[in-house]
């Protein structure tokens, strides 16, 4: 019997285990991962066909289209965030496991960006082409996609933790998470607008970083919290 | 320093209704503590609220004589909770289960294949846990119980589905496991055959 005092185990410990573990239950599932993409790339690519295919307009309605659709995918799959490990008992044995709560709350929220939030940046170059942005246009989409999604990833985590005991709990957590969520619905779009219009947009780009920094820094720990409440 | 888990003036209390007051025990290493009680009496939320996961609305629970609020994360380092429900990803297979445990405690020390040979689930090892009897996934879930190493069992229900030379063995491997010096607490609604020091909760 070893002794736990003895031999503190690294803190990257159960934030790899977690990602390591979820990585691998969505490669058996893809159907979860696809999801969300669909729903980007279906809106992204239904909303030209339904306003009329005019370049002036297309060009000024894209960052927008483009950002609102990556918003909703986002909340979409952000209800099964905590819902698989809450029905099968996992979740209560990461409740009174070894590892900091906070560290393997962010491994959860690491793995769901990595399956649901960067695929979306990766596609939204080849929708934008649909808008005729142009490519220094789409590199700024993707960076602000890339940062928002992150916060997007990390803000989800905590509506998802708190609502993850409810049944039919996805009303509520896109509630809870829009106030949130809306600074970087704003400051995502409006940068990739000014990026289109020629004018200075990095101002953008820095406040959406440190909304990433501010959110990567708390959501973990309100993210463990919530847990801990929510399965009391 | 000799381990020791106790609980004074518990008291929880769920809606309406009390489930207990005033609850106290004490468990030294070796020996078994055995949670009596009708379905419903409060055995689960009784072993939660040890585990730290449920608030009471009074009393506390120490370890090593120290409140286990105070220190959540050694008290977790030194426990494992067999759960009613297994906690196993179904999606998963056996190795892909323990493995990820394993992860979880870089510190135990345990061999996966004798573990699985002693449960008698080594054959077992590709298929995804879905695929398998209810029996078997309690067996798995046991091997999760052997793999992390550590002092303290909390057990819910362990016989659940499983058949007479199942329970056998799990009473086997709690009697070794108290005479190695560690400690159990069981909760049952059936009779328990386990040679050990027994204390009994009744709720």
């Amino acid at each position: 019997m070893s002794d736990s005092s003895q031999q503190q185990p690294g803190i990257l410990a159960g934030l790899l285990a977690v990602t390591r573990r979820d990585l691998l239950l969505a490669w058996k599932r893809p159907g979860d991962v696809l999801n969300p993409l669909f729903f980007f790339a279906m809106v992204c690519t239904l909303f030209p066909l339904a306003v009329g295919p005019s370049p002036e307009q297309l060009t000024v309605s894209g960052p927008g289209v483009l950002w609102v659709a990556a918003l909703l995918a986002t909340l979409l799959s952000l209800n099964a965030l905590f819902m698989g490990d809450h029905e099968d008992g996992s979740l209560d044995q990461l409740l009174v496991s070894p590892q900091p709560l906070p560290v393997l709350a962010l491994g959860k929220t690491l793995s769901h960006w990595l399956i649901s939030g960067f695929p979306l940046v990766l596609i939204s170059p080849l929708l934008a082409m649909t808008y005729r942005m142009s490519t220094d246009v789409m590199g700024v989409l993707m960076l602000t996609l890339l940062l928002g999604t992150i916060c997007l990833s990390l803000l989800g985590s905590i509506g998802a933790a708190l609502t993850v005991g409810l049944h039919r709990g996805t009303a509520l957590l896109s509630l809870l998470i829009l106030p949130l969520a809306m600074p970087v619905l704003l400051l995502g779009a409006n940068t990739v607008s000014l990026a289109a219009g020629n004018e200075v947009y990095a101002t953008g780009i820095w406040a959406l970083g440190a909304y990433v920094i501010a959110a990567l820094s708390l959501a973990p720990f309100a993210t463990a919290a919530a847990l801990r409440i929510s399965n009391e | 320093m000799t381990s020791k888990l106790s609980g004074k003036g518990l008291t929880l209390i769920r809606g309406e209704s009390c489930l207990f007051r005033g609850l106290g025990f004490a468990l030294n290493p070796g020996e078994l503590l055995l949670l009596e009680g009708q379905n419903g009496s409060g055995k689960t939320s009784l072993m939660r609220a040890i585990a730290g996961m449920l608030s009471l609305e009074t009393g506390e629970i120490y370890w090593n004589d120290m409140e286990v609020s105070r220190q959540r994360q050694e008290f977790h380092g030194a426990l494992v909770w067999l759960a009613h429900r297994t906690g196993l990803k179904g999606d998963l297979n056996l190795v892909e289960n323990l493995r990820f445990e394993a992860a979880l405690r870089p510190q135990a020390n345990v061999d996966l294949a004798a573990v699985c040979k002693r449960l008698g689930i080594a054959k077992l090892k590709r298929l995804p846990l879905r695929s398998l009897s209810a029996g078997q996934q309690r067996r798995v879930a046991l091997a999760r119980m052997l793999m992390a190493d550590v002092p303290l069992w909390l057990m819910d229900e362990p016989f659940t589905n499983l058949d007479r030379e199942g329970r056998k063995l799990v009473m086997e491997l709690t009697e070794e496991h108290l005479a190695k010096g560690g400690m159990c607490v069981l909760a049952a609604h059936q009779d328990v055959d386990i040679n050990a020091t027994i204390k009994r909760v009744a709720l």
